[in-house]
């Protein structure tokens, strides 16, 4: 039996503004995803997001391009508060989104129903890490694309693809998420705004550094110590699930969850194509116009190259972790389990 | 309706003999009507309790007790192993089900089902949608405020299913593909040696400066605090909540179920009831922020303010 020719996979690339979008598209993304100024979408944050006109008007300028645009809704809407969520699919409909990245079971049944025109791809959120769950999903709601937990090594995909009936996106860059996503109420527990609910992750105005009298600064969410740095060490953002902690097995202070690395597939990429991979998300909607534009441009490259039967310049995207200790997560073995 | 008092599935990796011995002093002394068995956190722990006759003996002890016995599923469903278990699991006949991945909703979507508090249903429409597919009861996740349960509630007593809230023990905040209590002794999930088996009530993790925060669970993360919803039952209640779940802990939980038992009952007041189970020696604050629409660690006293 001969391999057939592997799939072109698209990149679906963050755009937290209009101008991280347009740069995403002159970069050659296939996909940009966004979400609007309110709770729908799981980064939330005060200065991101699209008015309902910025959408508009981002959609034509991808859509004159040939790219599409993914709206997220991938939170949770809370209980009597679901219309928020699907007037915002509603809108999307009327501006000619591409697909709405959607969690909730109503949020999904409300776009069949109502939009049947409109792909429904499965956001990360909705947790579907096994087959069943996935075919489950595609069967009461045609899900047409499933965002794959970054808890699943190349092996465990490359089986998955075979398996469902619907494509696969699979995060290759970024923020390195650790906890299931969409199972996650740490944020909840320490400060009292939902990361489900509200798209809400360790959120600015709960972040304190405080100096310390030994010379070390406390990173704080809502009072709570996440992490303590040495005067030489840098300190990072207290994310809850990337902070140091003490436990009895232990000396010191560790990374209880995972040390503060960020994702970078680069190496797997032909891997992963071979694999049947549809899309590869690179994550990032809080980062600047020109960190987009330089991330895309270099997988635009790299996808290219590796489809031409090319080995891609793995240096120029590893440097795009600018310094910082990167992996490939869960994707190359299970011992990260 | 009286609400009824029911003991969720056990979290943690006990002995076997030690989970038998519980369960079966739970079936002769304890008040609570509605027992979940099964493993819901690791695949790795099934063979140790839910493979072997013993939990079969349990079931019935319980059975003839006159609990109902409600079977949950896992909450992680990846690895093959794993997809093998749910689906052995979904084909227990005559059995009632609790549902902790969507996963399992493939096989018994039409069927009578219970859905679990590891499943996301924030809403009144996901539970309705739900509910037109064979879920006869809910049991909710942790995080949720009062006024979500109250919607969530209106619409359970409309649609005539079972809606259950967590008011005792430590809250499930995460789940992970890692298993944490494994890196915590510098293992990983394959060579973890049953660590997890270490600590009956979860892994206390700490700040940096010294103040308890976490309990490691395996994959799963939970809260330090143990939630105490116990003053807040009567209005539950009266919302609708049809259910209490009360989390099996190494203290004495005979005694804690007695004590929610008789609040509930109306036989001793919160206020008695909330003194009798500090005076248990749990060594951990009590924590009820969720419920009272604040950060879940926080303890928020109940409001005398008039209604």
């Amino acid at each position: 039996m001969t391999t057939p020719a592997p799939i072109k996979p698209e990149l679906v690339c963050p755009a937290g503004t209009p101008a991280a979008l347009r740069a995403a598209v002159d970069a050659g993304a296939e996909n940009v995803y966004c979400g609007y100024q309110n709770a729908t979408n799981a980064r939330n944050f005060a200065g991101l997001n699209f008015t309902p006109d910025e959408m508009a008007q981002s959609i034509r300028y991808a859509h004159e391009r040939g790219s599409k645009v993914l709206i997220t809704l991938n939170t949770f809407p809370p209980a009597g508060k679901v219309d928020l969520w699907t007037d915002m699919a509603d809108l999307s409909a009327r501006l000619g989104a591409d697909a709405c990245i959607v969690a909730d079971i109503a949020v999904a049944d409300h776009i069949r129903r109502h939009h049947p025109q409109m792909r429904i791809h499965l956001s990360v959120q909705a947790a579907a890490s096994s087959p069943e769950a996935i075919a489950w999903y595609v069967r009461e709601f045609d899900v047409k694309r499933v965002v794959l937990p970054r808890i699943m090594t190349v092996s465990e995909i490359r089986g998955l693809v075979d398996e469902i009936p619907c494509e696969v996106e699979t995060f290759i860059f970024g923020n390195h998420g650790l906890m299931v996503e969409g199972r996650c109420s740490l944020t909840a527990y320490v400060t009292g705004q939902s990361t489900n609910m509200d798209g809400a992750c360790s959120p600015a105005a709960c972040v304190a550094y405080e100096q310390q009298d030994d010379g070390s600064l406390a990173t704080r969410l809502s009072g709570v110590m996440i992490d303590r740095f040495a005067a030489q060490e840098t300190a990072g953002y207290p994310t809850i699930c990337k902070g140091r902690y003490l436990a009895e097995a232990r000396d010191g202070g560790y990374y209880a969850f995972e040390e503060p690395v960020s994702l970078n597939a680069a190496t797997m990429l032909p891997e992963l194509i071979r694999a049947g991979v549809h899309a590869f998300k690179i994550e990032g909607r809080q980062r600047s116009r020109a960190y987009v534009k330089k991330v895309v441009a270099a997988f635009r490259e790299a996808v290219d190259t590796v489809m031409a039967g090319d080995e891609p310049k793995l240096a120029d995207l590893v440097a795009l972790t600018e310094g910082q200790k990167h992996t490939e997560g869960a994707l190359k073995s299970k011992t990260w389990r | 309706m009286q609400p009824e008092l029911t003991l969720g599935p056990n979290l943690f990796h006990w002995p076997a003999e030690d989970k038998r011995d519980f369960y079966f002093r739970i079936a002769d002394e304890s008040p609570v009507t509605n027992v979940y068995l099964g493993e819901v956190v690791c695949s790795k722990r099934t063979p140790f309790f839910d493979d072997i006759p013993i939990i079969d003996k349990v079931a019935d002890r319980l059975a003839r007790a006159g609990k109902r016995v409600v079977w949950s599923s896992l909450s992680e469903v990846v690895i093959r192993r794993e997809r093998k278990l749910l689906e052995a699991w979904s084909r227990q006949e005559g059995r009632e089900l609790e549902v902790n991945n969507t996963a399992a909703l493939m096989a018994l979507s039409g069927t009578p089902h219970r859905i679990g508090a590891l499943m996301n249903v924030y809403n009144e429409a996901t539970m309705d949608w739900l509910a037109r597919r064979g879920a006869t009861h809910f049991a909710l996740l942790p995080e949720l405020p009062r006024h979500v349960v109250a919607v969530l509630a209106e619409t359970a007593t409309r649609l005539d299913v079972g809606l259950e809230v967590q008011v005792f023990g430590r809250a499930s905040l995460a789940l992970s593909a890692r298993c944490y209590h494994a890196r915590a002794h510098g293992r990983t999930k394959d060579n973890c040696q049953f660590v997890c088996g270490e600590d009956a009530d979860g892994m206390t993790l700490s700040t940096m400066e010294g103040r308890p925060f976490l309990a490691i669970n395996g994959i799963q993360t939970l809260s330090h605090g143990y939630l105490d919803l116990m003053e807040d039952m009567a209005d539950m209640a009266a919302l609708g909540v049809t259910h209490f779940r009360v989390m099996p802990h190494s203290c004495d939980m005979v005694a804690v179920t007695c004590l929610y038992d008789a609040v509930l009952r109306g036989e001793i007041d919160a206020e008695e009831g909330g003194t009798e189970l500090r005076a248990l020696g749990i060594e951990a604050p009590f924590v009820n922020g969720f419920y009272r629409g604040r950060a879940g660690a926080d303890w928020v006293p109940r409001q005398h303010a008039p209604a």
